[in-house]
């Protein structure tokens, strides 16, 4: 936080009117639940349709005759091998290839491109966009836009109703479906669903349509929080951040192999480094024995007593009905069942165990 | 007869015999929201007004509940060691958190009333 005065939501009075009770995150103030609960929106969201305002994370359109080139040279993606509609996680890199934020690249036109990134990077993505882009024919342009995120099952159908044709979408395609709209279909729950930045008049217009049908609650940042950690996605900041590699993040299945080997992205020198020599620890999925959940920061223990890993993100997983976590391991800790491991919660060792990621199964629409 | 008295930090105490029963108000059991875990109170540990005396865990975030006054614990509430939601549903009641044997009841006198609880709360 920079002590300046918190952002507020174009919709905050929707939000208001809704019960919503508000938190500080990323510099926004933002709906943290709404009166059902962090337990009942949860759980609403893998049974029926969430929304979710999602308009403090920052949509930039990346456009021009480079705008590919750029691309490829600013993250470890292959840009012009997109398809139009495609979308593909990837990453802003240091050149020591550690992880400055993770991202969503959709190729929208032959040279243009929707970048969406998280809220607390937004004014460095910018920046580091805007210094990279000397000498490349390509424009950045930040877009004013409410951002919603519909997720569930029946988040497809409550579109439909709501007079938004799904168009053909499948997980992990964007297109520009209205003037101003960006409509993606993807999200940050293990769920089918939708993320649609659109401008404000359209967005209330929106939310009116969506209220009238009984399957669509809002749902606050908390259970985004257990929404996401079910389902095994990173919190950048928390689970992710400079200090470690897509290698250790376990997230090299986002970087293609051919362009780990011979690619010029930002930090590719120190990626075939890490890569080659195999990191030293490694992101996991962590299920403590019993009630107690275990919290983000908690160091992890071997039988010994030793030092092996620390919990980077924890909490209660209502649909998995015990508690969850993720964090670091030593990399021969790091699979399942390799050995005994403890984290530390004020003074007391809490057994747990590496487990597969995602805790709740992903149920993506593939088509 | 017991007496009900309250913290700014938005827990209940009822005393009777020099035993005060304490737990978190409703206020406070809608502020932490989905209780999953409470970490129970150590019986025979001897507290000072303050110090932490158990853990609530709600799905987002752990919160400590302190001893209101001074005293030893003599009974922790074992019910909600397999349902801790009772202390989202019976925060003044079933939800009830330790009882403890007071070291002075004249720490009583500086604590509030329910009309002066519910001035704190607004």
């Amino acid at each position: 936080m920079d002590g300046t005065e918190a952002k507020h939501l174009s919709l905050e009075d929707i939000h208001r009117a809704a019960g919503a009770k508000f938190g500080a995150f990323a510099g926004w103030s933002m709906p943290l639940t709404y009166p059902a609960g962090v337990m009942k929106e949860h759980l609403h969201t893998r049974e029926h349709a969430g929304l979710f305002d999602i308009s403090h994370m920052k949509l930039f359109v990346v456009s021009g005759p480079d705008a590919a080139a750029f691309l490829s040279k600013a993250c470890p993606i292959d840009a012009a091998a997109l398809s139009e509609r495609q979308s593909k996680l990837s990453f802003f890199l240091s050149d020591e290839a550690g992880i400055l934020d993770d991202l969503i690249i959709t190729r929208l036109g032959a040279e243009r491109f929707m970048v969406v990134c998280n809220a607390g990077n937004a004014a460095a993505d910018e920046a580091h966009m805007r210094e990279l882009a000397e000498g490349f024919s390509v424009e950045i342009e930040p877009l004013d836009r409410v951002f919603l995120a519909l997720q569930g099952p029946e988040a497809a159908s409550a579109l439909e109703k709501a007079g938004v044709g799904t168009s053909g979408l499948v997980f992990m395609n964007g297109m520009e479906p209205r003037p101003g709209w960006f409509m993606s279909r993807s999200g940050y729950t293990g769920e089918d669903g939708f993320e649609i930045g659109l401008p404000e008049k359209d967005a209330r217009d929106l939310v009116a349509k969506l209220f009238a049908d009984g399957r669509v609650q809002w749902i606050g940042l908390a259970a985004r929080d257990s929404l996401r950690l079910e389902a095994g996605l990173c919190l950048h900041g928390n689970d992710i951040d400079a200090s470690t590699d897509p290698a250790a993040a376990a997230l090299l299945w986002a970087i293609p192999k051919d362009l780990r080997e011979t690619g010029a992205f930002i930090g590719a020198d120190a990626l075939r480094k890490a890569t080659a020599e195999g990191p030293k620890e490694k992101r996991v999925g962590l299920k403590p024995e019993g009630r107690q959940p275990v919290r983000g920061g908690a160091p992890i223990l071997d039988e010994a007593g030793r030092t092996v890993g620390r919990v980077t993100s924890g909490g209660f997983g209502p649909s998995a009905g015990h508690p969850v976590a993720m964090g670091y391991v030593a990399v021969a800790l790091a699979k399942p069942g390799a050995a005994k491991l403890f984290a530390e919660v004020r003074g007391n060792l809490i057994p747990l165990s590496v487990h597969p990621l995602p805790f709740t199964p992903h149920r993506y629409f593939k088509g | 007869m017991s007496t009900t008295y309250y913290t700014e930090d938005h827990e209940w105490l009822t005393v009777e015999g020099g035993v005060a029963t304490v737990g978190i108000t409703d206020y406070a059991q809608e502020q932490l929201g989905d209780i999953v875990f409470v970490e129970a109170a150590e019986v025979g540990k001897t507290l000072s007004k303050g110090d932490a005396a158990v853990v609530v865990e709600s799905v987002k975030a752990a919160s400590d509940v302190y001893a209101p006054v001074d005293g030893e614990i003599v009974e922790a509430n074992e019910a909600l060691g397999s349902d801790p939601s009772l202390l989202n549903s019976a925060p003044t009641g079933a939800g009830w958190l330790w009882k403890m044997r007071l070291a002075d009841e004249g720490q009583l006198a500086g604590l509030l009333d329910e009309a002066g609880y519910k001035k704190h709360i607004g």
